[in-house]
């Protein structure tokens, strides 16, 4: 057993992190700059933090996933690497020809002091961005938040360094996508014309990371939403915020520099979290939710009342990113499941006393720790100590569930081993019938697999 | 012909193979041009991977989460005991840590870490940050040692502090350390160490194999399926078998300075190098004609049932070109050879870590209008792909999507190989696996190469 080293008796550890349920920032900043049209994400650091996001995220999507790197020197580290940058942009452009490019800091470059605010000025102030294009930033050390946060304020440099006000409203809605996949950003985009609403969603990523094989290598995929639709945004007549941590930071922003009032909910993973998402379009746009939305509502539910039976109880242990976990935890209380312990490394106290809030109501028994030390190792710990019946988390949770023997659906970042996220939403109602799906076969497949021959049931 | 441009100051580092013009020097050994898609990785890469087999130490990391995150089990190196290699152990520092500094955190951690495990050793990678704010690990590695018992040895490999090579040299710094502190007793006059194999799949399981049935003893594998009681005794070895010419040739350079141990440099891809590295190792021993004629008989034994064989690949593969993207240029070498023997030829040969030797000698290997470049990018590769008409992309995690999306074929060589590639069944492997992908109906309903049908 490859965990077999896993200690049932929890101990408080003082530094180490073991096996942890989160990463570094700037994945998380790359992540969202790959969902601009025309935009190449640029790493301002080493070599190699440019690399591993790259081959993360290639291998989460098993799609070409470009991006630049500053390439730090031991000079560079000592000198700062304004030169770095400024040679970079200018080769960028020349070479890759972008519409933008999307800096993130690393480490590395915000503790030497590198400022890309400056930097990124005095690269248009010398005539090093060509008309027409543009470079954005967003400072994401990696020893602050996680690889959501790092998410978080690329989509809010995104949005106030390409917002503008023009003081006249635009008929349109501003959606801000928490981290997804390209497939739950592609549903945002049919449940919103569905219902009539025009809509900018900011980041888009669907058409860059599930592009079809054309027998070309294409640089800057057809997808990502478009600078003038980003610029457009300013004028917008509200932002819908999905994800209180991975969006929110950006409506607020925008809220504050263009005066778009905004509303922050749950990414729509489930039935409530949904009803509230369509709810929220269709009072916008003050019509009624079309019949077509309704009945897939319906479908969801009578799939939920038919299996209600073998829901019931069933006991999850969970693991991921907050405004994946929030609307999931939900979710599998509305089904009548028990989520019996809960981690996520991404630190911070807003997701921490909103999982609370959530847990205290419907659930107080549940184990639940974000931040430090909530890793898997500690996840894995709870299990050994009170076992369950389902895991879902990102890959990496293979192992656990193995040792374990515990039946697990790949749900989150990374996903390396599986395909489907790219392709099949977990979004809306359609969405949450696929993920109940999955669900209810890997709790009926291991009923099977464990019934005595004479319990071996052909209806079920 | 689509014109794509190659990136200012990076001519120097491609190269088109051409009759009768004197060409110069390719560029290489060089940090990545600032602003290029690379497609290469940091100091700190090149440290993990080669240490990372060894499967009864612990490997910690110390830095902010991602470094660990990202090498966390991504290399497929086979353990046949002990896997504390695949769990990923982090100080996970924050800024408060940066500001005030990580030693406190790290010797925690250590001491945690030590008492739950119980290794045999511990690595400790210094990550960029930890360049930055002067951790002294080295002292808090000879603490913890002192402490606990065991070796705790420092890895300075700070990300920005060179190439992924210089990565390599601070791992086998590392090792140089673990290296003569275990008893030497009993080992053969006929024995060597096997270095820059890494298990991957568990090819050094089959490359030990034959040398064993050759007569030789093998003192230590570094590092595939690695051992840290097997790497102290390493020095008492009569000779080191390099592969991989990249990671270990500095260890083997060490060790022949310190230990007096002579080093061959060999490559386990292919039916023709495969059979010169048994017979190299066996001329190194001629007191004992015995272990020739055994090496000869592993070769025979081998060959007369794999070449029938990788007959039918052979005939379907014939007059298919091939590009190679690989880490190390040695391996290159082996490649070109071995697409050969299945009727492929090269058109395109790059590295991300080659040097002036390795490209010079890849400039004699190959055929006229092959393109070589160093240290590539993907804009270059897919244009040389395109323009060369190649059929098969050889290379690692990130070229794999650009391969499938131009409509060709591809095959891993990197650390992503599911099977093993190395030695005599490896080679089938690998004409299966390239057959498999050239030849696969999928690229029927593709268009391929640039959209033509």
């Amino acid at each position: 057993m490859l965990l077999r080293h896993t200690s049932k008796e929890v101990k408080e550890r003082e530094g180490l992190t073991i096996n942890p349920a989160k990463t570094c920032q700037p994945i998380g900043a790359m992540y969202a700059a790959l969902g601009i049209h025309g935009c190449l994400p640029h790493s301002h650091g080493s070599q190699g933090c440019c690399s591993y996001h790259r081959s993360t995220l290639t291998r989460h999507y098993k799609e070409p996933v470009m991006a630049a790197t500053s390439s730090f020197t031991e000079g560079a580290s000592v000198f700062g690497g304004q030169a770095n940058l400024l040679a970079a942009i200018e080769t960028i452009f020349s070479v890759y020809e972008p519409d933008i490019i999307a800096v993130h800091s690393t480490c590395l470059s915000e503790t030497i002091g590198d400022d890309l605010q400056q930097i990124t000025r005095k690269a248009k102030d010398d005539g090093k961005v060509p008309e027409g294009k543009y470079v954005i930033f967003a400072s994401t050390p990696s020893f602050i938040g996680s690889h959501v946060t790092g998410y978080a304020n690329m989509v809010t440099g995104i949005a106030t360094q390409f917002a503008v006000s023009t003081g006249v409203k635009k008929n349109q809605h501003n959606i801000i996508a928490g981290w997804m996949e390209p497939s739950d950003m592609r549903e945002i985009k049919r449940l919103s014309k569905e219902l009539g609403v025009k809509i900018v969603l900011f980041p888009d990523t669907s058409d860059v990371l599930d592009a079809p094989q054309t027998g070309k290598h294409v640089f800057y995929p057809k997808g990502g939403t478009t600078v003038a639709e980003l610029q457009s945004a300013g004028d917008s007549l509200s932002s819908l915020a999905l994800g209180s941590i991975s969006a929110e930071p950006a409506a607020i922003a925008l809220e504050k520099s263009c005066k778009v009032p905004f509303e922050t909910l749950d990414i729509p993973i489930g039935l409530t979290a949904t009803d509230r998402f369509i709810m929220a379009l269709s009072k916008v746009v003050g019509v009624a939710v079309p019949d077509e939305i309704t009945a897939e509502r319906g479908r969801l539910v009578d799939v939920m009342a038919d299996m209600e039976q073998y829901l019931y109880g069933k006991r999850v242990a969970l693991f991921g990113d907050p405004d994946q976990l929030l609307p999931l935890t939900e979710f599998l209380l509305d089904l009548n499941m028990k989520p019996v312990h809960i981690v996520s490394g991404t630190p911070g106290q807003r997701f921490e006393k909103q999982m609370r809030k959530l847990l205290e109501a419907r659930s107080p028994e549940t184990n639940f720790r974000n931040g430090l030390q909530a890793d898997m190792f500690l996840l894995h710990q709870w299990m050994k100590n009170e076992p369950v019946d389902l895991l879902i988390g990102n890959t990496y949770g293979k192992y656990m569930a193995r040792d374990e023997d515990v039946p697990f659906i790949r749900f989150g970042f990374p996903i390396l081993d599986r395909i489907g996220h790219s392709y099949f939403p977990n979004v809306g109602y359609s969405g949450s019938l696929r993920l109940l799906e999955k669900i209810l076969n890997a709790i009926m497949d291991r009923q099977d697999r464990d019934a005595l021959e004479e319990k071996f049931e052909l209806v079920m | 012909m689509e014109q794509i441009t190659i990136l200012e100051g990076r001519q120097k580092q491609i190269f088109e193979k051409k009759k009768g013009v004197a060409q110069p020097d390719i560029a290489c050994d060089t940090s990545s041009l600032s602003g290029s898609v690379s497609q290469r990785a940091c100091v700190f890469c090149g440290s993990r991977v080669v240490l990372y087999p060894i499967a009864d130490a612990i490997h910690v990391v110390h830095g902010p989460i991602g470094c660990a995150a990202y090498t966390w089990d991504i290399r497929g190196a086979v353990s046949s005991g002990p896997e504390l290699h695949r769990l990923s152990f982090s100080t996970d520092l924050q800024e408060m840590d940066v500001i005030y500094g990580g030693e406190k955190k790290l010797y925690h951690s250590l001491i945690e870490l030590i008492e739950q495990y119980k290794p045999k050793a511990a690595f400790i990678y210094s990550t960029c940050i930890v360049g930055l704010i002067g951790d002294d690990i080295d002292a808090v590695c000879k603490k913890v040692a002192k402490e606990s018992g065991i070796p705790v040895l420092p890895v300075h490999s700070e990300g920005f502090k060179g190439t992924k090579k210089d990565g390599y040299k601070a791992a086998c710094h590392a090792l140089m350390k673990l290296i003569g502190t275990g008893s030497t007793e009993e080992i053969s006059k006929y024995s060597i160490n096997i270095l820059g194999e890494f298990n991957l799949a568990g090819e050094a399981w089959i490359i030990r194999k034959y040398y064993e049935k050759m007569g030789i003893e093998v003192v230590a594998t570094l590092t595939g399926d690695g051992r840290i009681d097997a790497v102290r005794r390493a020095h008492g070895a009569t000779l080191n078998v390099v592969q991989c010419s990249g990671s270990m040739t500095w260890l083997a350079k060490e060790m022949e300075a310190k230990y007096g141990i002579p080093y061959i440099r060999v490559s386990y891809f292919g039916i023709e190098d495969m059979s010169k590295s048994l017979y190299d190792v066996a001329k190194y021993f001629p007191d004992r004609p015995d272990i020739m004629e055994a090496a000869k008989a592993v070769v025979s034994e081998e060959v007369k049932s794999l070449y029938p064989s990788l007959q039918k690949f052979k005939k379907a593969l014939t007059g298919k070109k091939a590009a190679i993207y690989v880490g190390g240029a040695f391996k290159t070498f082996s490649l070109i050879k071995a697409l050969r023997s299945i009727g492929m030829s090269v058109v395109l040969a790059g590295s991300q870590t080659g040097d002036k030797n390795d490209y010079a000698r890849l400039k004699e290997m190959c055929d006229e209008g092959t393109v070589i470049v160093d240290d590539s990018n993907p804009v270059e590769l897919s244009k040389f792909i395109l323009e060369k008409e190649a059929d098969l992309l050889i290379g690692g995690v990130k070229e794999r999507p650009i391969a499938f999306k131009l409509g060709i074929g591809f095959c891993d060589h990197n650390h992503e190989r599911k099977i093993p590639l190395a030695g005599f069944e490896g080679m089938y492997n690998f004409a299966l696996e390239v057959y498999q992908s050239v030849m696969s109906p999928v690229w029927q309903f593709a268009p391929r190469k640039g959209g033509i049908l």
